[in-house]
């Protein structure tokens, strides 16, 4: 059944499938089948790769393969905390605005106008130079800066959808609140939303790497995919591709989510639900 | 409504916007839960040092009233001063936003023709080889981090080649020439992260109104692609990817922070960082506010080009 419906989806997509499992079993099983340690030093500076070190070591000779498995575990899941998070934030109140209209409605998307006139980078860059850069903090500014996007989408995808003549069967029945966000709205919205939390998924982790690269991210001694280009970026002038590396890791995945959202996006447009 | 009251009205609420932003900025690093004095000092501080940085952000008046002092200080040039050097945070500033500006800028005339010229030519060819390649391509460099397209650059023309410089430093004795040789490798980074999306809006814009039933109609009556592209699509867009272009620009003003990292090429975008790094509030933000409003200003900018030019959204829905 699965080879059917892969056969289904285009290349661009089975490509983005396979290297998204590659992806989740390299960096959950990955770091357990290293025969290093995160932070254990085994080498020199900046060794090139060998037989012992496939990627070779890092600025005080940790090996770099083991790094980037821990290091983009570690990227992965803030990521998919912060897209939870965002969804969870986002999809509650969007759906609950449409469906409630009104005054609720307005208030509640005049916040996330004011929100999104925002730069999110500098109004994140805002908020860490007051509360530091834990990890609860960065997942949490990420959640919220995200929401902003998945409240537009909630809220429009399930205001078009309360428009169409199946809901309205639905309320002449006189069916409740649950009954229309769980049997008619979220069944319906489920593609779009399913493409956004890909596309908040990448831009969470792209954005928290970003942080780190700029040093106000995770904090050493913890590897993640952007701190470690930050960490090695001297490397780069040394004709070393060491920084590249975590940085190729992270567009890898970035890459991969992108093709499967680009197709399942393409394949719901034409279904055409209008 | 007429032209001038719809565009008077979209200012007006652009002000509004920048109003509500600057409170935004204002409360981001005052009303947050703690002491601001202590979360910059962090636990272990003196309470002579808490009493210190109170003082020096006089943090004891109320909220408002010191957002009002701020307020007026900002739109009179009077930032404050930094809590790291105690300099004028207008001093600090000065320089570095012509650089930043100076490298959007640049950036700017390279990415927004490369961009909309591809994506046009991608939504001739769709599905095509010529779309097929250039899809994928910025496919590839929207899900790139800017670090990584500036390090490459930096690793192959730099490096590797040896063409142009690693370090972006300007100094005041540099000629032109030099000046747009240490300005290429952040401007082509900039460029290309843009353009990605950019090129992308423009081909999904285009290939948008190519499903219209005048589209059809066209196709119909016999025209060729190139000229239902140029003929009837384009009018009908140009709104749009104007909106698109100014978008960019908008996005360009904030790529810069990570661009400036890269490159180590002292703008706002790293006065910035390092600002955050040091925990210095009043220049947090300074920086803080005139990133958002030079993003804000463009956002309202792409919409009253918007209803200029497309002469439906001038009715209200």
């Amino acid at each position: 059944m699965i080879r059917g419906w892969l056969s289904e989806v285009d290349l661009g997509a089975r490509i983005g499938i396979v290297v998204l499992v590659l992806f989740a079993v390299l960096t959950l099983v990955g770091p357990a089948l290293s025969p290093y340690g995160e932070t254990q030093v085994i080498g020199g500076a900046w060794d090139a790769p060998s037989a012992a070190n496939w990627l070779g070591t890092d600025r005080i000779g940790r090996d770099m393969a083991t790094r980037i498995l821990f290091g983009a575990r570690m990227t992965a899941m803030l990521a998919l905390a912060a897209a939870l998070g965002a969804f969870l934030i986002g999809c509650t109140l969007g759906i609950a605005a449409a469906v409630a209209g009104g005054w609720i409605d307005l208030v509640a998307t005049r916040i996330v106008d004011a929100v999104m006139a925002f730069p999110s980078l500098i109004l994140a860059l805002i908020v860490l130079s007051v509360l530091g850069t834990s990890i609860p903090v960065l997942v949490a500014v990420m959640a919220v800066l995200a929401s902003t996007v998945v409240f537009r989408l909630a809220r429009a995808v399930a205001a078009d959808i309360n428009a169409m003549e199946y809901v309205e069967i639905a309320r002449l029945r006189g069916e409740g609140m649950g009954w229309f966000l769980f049997r008619e709205i979220l069944p319906n919205a489920a593609p779009t939303l399913i493409a956004e939390f890909g596309l908040r998924f990448v831009n969470a982790a792209i954005f928290i790497s970003s942080l780190s690269f700029l040093g106000l991210g995770i904090q050493p001694p913890f590897a993640d995919l952007g701190g470690m280009v930050r960490d090695n970026a001297m490397a780069i002038t040394f004709g070393r591709i060491a920084p590249l590396l975590p940085a190729i890791a992270l567009a890898i995945l970035a890459i991969a989510v992108n093709l499967v959202v680009d197709a399942v996006l393409k394949r719901n447009a034409n279904l055409d639900l209008r | 409504m007429p032209l001038t009251g719809l565009v008077f009205k979209r200012l007006l609420s652009g002000l509004a916007t920048l109003l509500i932003v600057s409170a935004m900025v204002f409360a981001g690093t005052e009303l947050l839960p703690g002491d601001v004095a202590e979360a910059i000092l962090g636990q272990q501080a003196t309470p002579q040092a808490v009493a210190a940085i109170r003082a020096e952000l006089d943090l004891d008046r109320p909220a408002l009233a010191r957002y009002w002092d701020w307020l007026s200080g900002c739109l009179t040039g009077d930032l404050g001063r930094s809590l790291a050097n105690g300099r004028e945070v207008t001093d600090l500033i000065a320089g570095r936003l012509g650089r930043s500006f100076l490298l959007a800028g640049l950036a700017a005339l390279i990415a927004i023709p490369l961009a909309v010229g591809l994506g046009l030519i991608a939504a001739l060819y769709e599905d095509r080889l010529t779309d097929k390649g250039i899809s994928a391509t910025t496919l590839a460099l929207v899900s790139m981090p800017e670090f990584l397209v500036g390090y490459l650059l930096l690793y192959v023309f730099a490096v590797k080649l040896g063409w142009l410089p690693a370090l972006s430093r300007l100094t005041d004795t540099m000629s032109v020439l030099d000046t747009l040789r240490a300005l290429a490798l952040p401007c082509i980074t900039l460029a290309l992260v843009v353009s990605a999306h950019t090129m992308r809006l423009t081909r999904a814009a285009v290939l948008s109104v190519m499903t219209q039933p005048y589209i059809e109609m066209a196709e119909l009556k016999g025209a060729t692609r190139r000229r239902i592209i140029f003929r009837h699509a384009l009018p009908n867009v140009l709104s749009t990817v104007l909106n698109i272009v100014l978008l960019t620009l908008a996005y360009l003003v904030v790529g810069v922070v990570v661009v400036e990292a890269v490159f180590n090429y002292s703008g706002m975008g790293k006065l910035m960082v390092d600002a955050v790094a040091k925990r210095d509030v009043p220049l947090v933000q300074a920086c803080g506010l005139i990133f958002a409003s030079v993003y804000v200003t463009l956002n309202v900018s792409a919409d009253i080009l918007a209803i200029l030019a497309n002469p439906r959204r001038r009715r209200p829905k």
